[in-house]
């Protein structure tokens, strides 16, 4: 075991873990923000940029700060490592640029997209972001791609975390779909706009931090923070049948994953709970789901508007 | 005990002098006051025959703004639903189809949006909270009607006509949009 120091927290991890893992360990503030990793799909990471973080003391050995900030969900802990996230100055700062960066051919279109309340870069640019762009070019845009009648790819709205080419590698049998051209270019794109029709492919949907990937079966259906989400359950052979189930009155609007406190996917029996297509766009009837209880939701999320009574509300029912 | 604010007054119970007994010349004085208003103009105004003038600001009557080209700019964001304190709007979102692109001005419209007017309050949340300057507050006022559900205003009477535009350019909450 080593020892390590993060935001003047110590901690004593195993060798080879990340920084970001080893911040998790610890949880709240001092977790970096990550928009390409994803704990459950080895080989992300190193992409975004949003989870830099200073290191003030390289090692025990060598206490040396690193020149740079470097990437905390790839740089490995060493024992007596001094990690700053958030009382660093300079960390804070640089995510504002990285933020700016992520925004310049994002387009703004939070109002249409279904991915907004529940959105990564939304969150990002709320806590980072300045109200105003700098950039005077035209965003890139690309033409739009039909990849069929489940998922809709809004390739403009991409940040190139390359999270669904994971999951595509990883989760589904064969990759149809992947990343074409290089730099400004890069489109994440199907090969000969194959459709994807693996039974895990809806996936990507959940993975995406943007609102590149959306459930076309949901699409425009409602915005998340009028939607109840429901823990279910129901019988598949495919996968574990655990799911989040988006409710407006009786009526499945959406199904989901259930993901934990940084929107990965929950590990269910000890393995991640991804759930198949024919859970997620085929099964929009209440009677096939067992629903188990409510979904813990983040208080301070848009989410969570309108859904927990307060004090006045449960005193205003009693007394009814 | 020393008073800490200083504001009370002591009462005086002193009695009348022989000018306040026969109360004459209050009333007198009371009539010179009265005399004096009648001369004045007066401070009402002879409604309906005569309207006051509403401010540019006055929260009245909601209009769904179309743009200049005549596209409807509402995208059924929610934003002003989630806003509003009355809980008075609903909406309903629909995909923009092919060839409509002369109709709305986004990808996602509002196929259904009603505000119950029974419900608002008229605080303007709505106005302030819409990022495509869609919604406004305008000096209109919401007329009487026999029916409660004939308070529930759908598109049809939110929507301004194309030929018959609603002027809000002197409200707050213009010039958000960009491009």
């Amino acid at each position: 075991m080593i020892k390590v120091t993060i935001d003047e927290i110590e901690i004593e991890v195993e060798p080879g873990t990340t920084i970001l893992n080893a911040a998790r360990m610890v949880g709240g503030e001092i977790v970096p923000p990550a928009m390409c990793y994803y704990s459950k799909l080895p080989g992300t990471g190193g992409k975004c940029r949003t989870c830099l973080v200073e290191v003030s003391a390289g090692s025990t050995a060598d206490p040396r700060p690193m020149p740079k900030l470097v990437p905390s969900c790839s740089t490995s802990v060493m024992d007596g490592m001094i990690v700053k996230n958030f009382t660093s100055e300079r960390v804070f700062e640089n995510r504002g640029g990285i933020v700016e960066f992520l925004l310049i051919n994002h387009p703004l279109d939070c109002p249409v997209c279904d991915q907004a309340g529940e959105c990564h870069l939304q969150d990002l640019a709320y806590e980072h972001g300045s109200s105003k762009t700098r950039y005077e070019e035209e965003r890139r845009t690309f033409d739009p791609i039909d990849i069929g009648n489940t998922i809709k790819l809004h390739m403009n709205r991409c940040i190139l975390c390359y999270r669904c080419v994971h999951v595509a590698n990883q989760l589904t049998e064969e990759r149809v779909h992947g990343v074409l051209y290089r730099g400004e270019h890069s489109e994440i794109s199907t090969y000969i706009e194959n459709i994807i029709e693996n039974d895990f492919s809806g996936n990507v949907i959940d993975v995406c931090p943007v609102g590149a990937l959306t459930d076309r079966t949901a699409r425009f259906k409602s915005r998340v923070w009028f939607l109840k989400p429901m823990e279910a359950e129901c019988s598949c052979s495919k996968c574990s049948g655990k799911a989040v189930v988006w409710m407006f009155g009786d009526e499945v609007y959406r199904v989901t994953t259930r993901k934990d406190e940084y929107d990965e996917v929950e590990m269910i029996d000890g393995k991640p709970g991804w759930i198949c297509n024919e859970c997620r766009f085929e099964k929009k009837d209440l009677s096939k789901w067992n629903i188990t209880g409510p979904r813990k939701i983040d208080r301070h999320s848009v989410i969570s508007q309108g859904k927990y009574e307060t004090k006045i509300g449960r005193h205003h029912k009693k007394t009814e | 005990m020393q008073s800490l604010t200083n504001r009370k007054k002591v009462v005086s119970d002193k009695p009348m002098t022989l000018m306040e007994k026969i109360y004459i010349p209050a009333i007198v004085g009371g009539m010179w006051i009265t005399f004096k208003h009648l001369m004045r103009r007066g401070n009402t105004v002879k409604y309906p025959e005569q309207i006051r003038p509403f401010a540019p600001v006055y929260r009245g009557m909601h209009v769904l703004k179309r743009d200049e080209k005549g596209r409807e700019n509402c995208t059924a964001c929610g934003l002003c639903a989630v806003a509003c304190p009355a809980e008075a709007i609903t909406m309903t979102a629909a995909e923009r189809k092919k060839g409509e692109e002369h109709l709305f001005r986004e990808e996602k419209y509002a196929a259904v949006y009603e505000i119950n007017m029974l419900r608002c309050i008229f605080c303007g949340l709505c106005e302030e909270a819409c990022p495509k300057e869609a919604i406004f507050l305008t000096d209109r006022l919401v007329p009487t009607e026999f029916h409660r559900d004939e308070f529930i205003y759908g598109k049809d009477q939110l929507v301004e006509l194309v030929d018959n535009r609603i002027d809000i350019t002197k409200r707050q909450h213009t010039g958000k949009r960009t491009k």
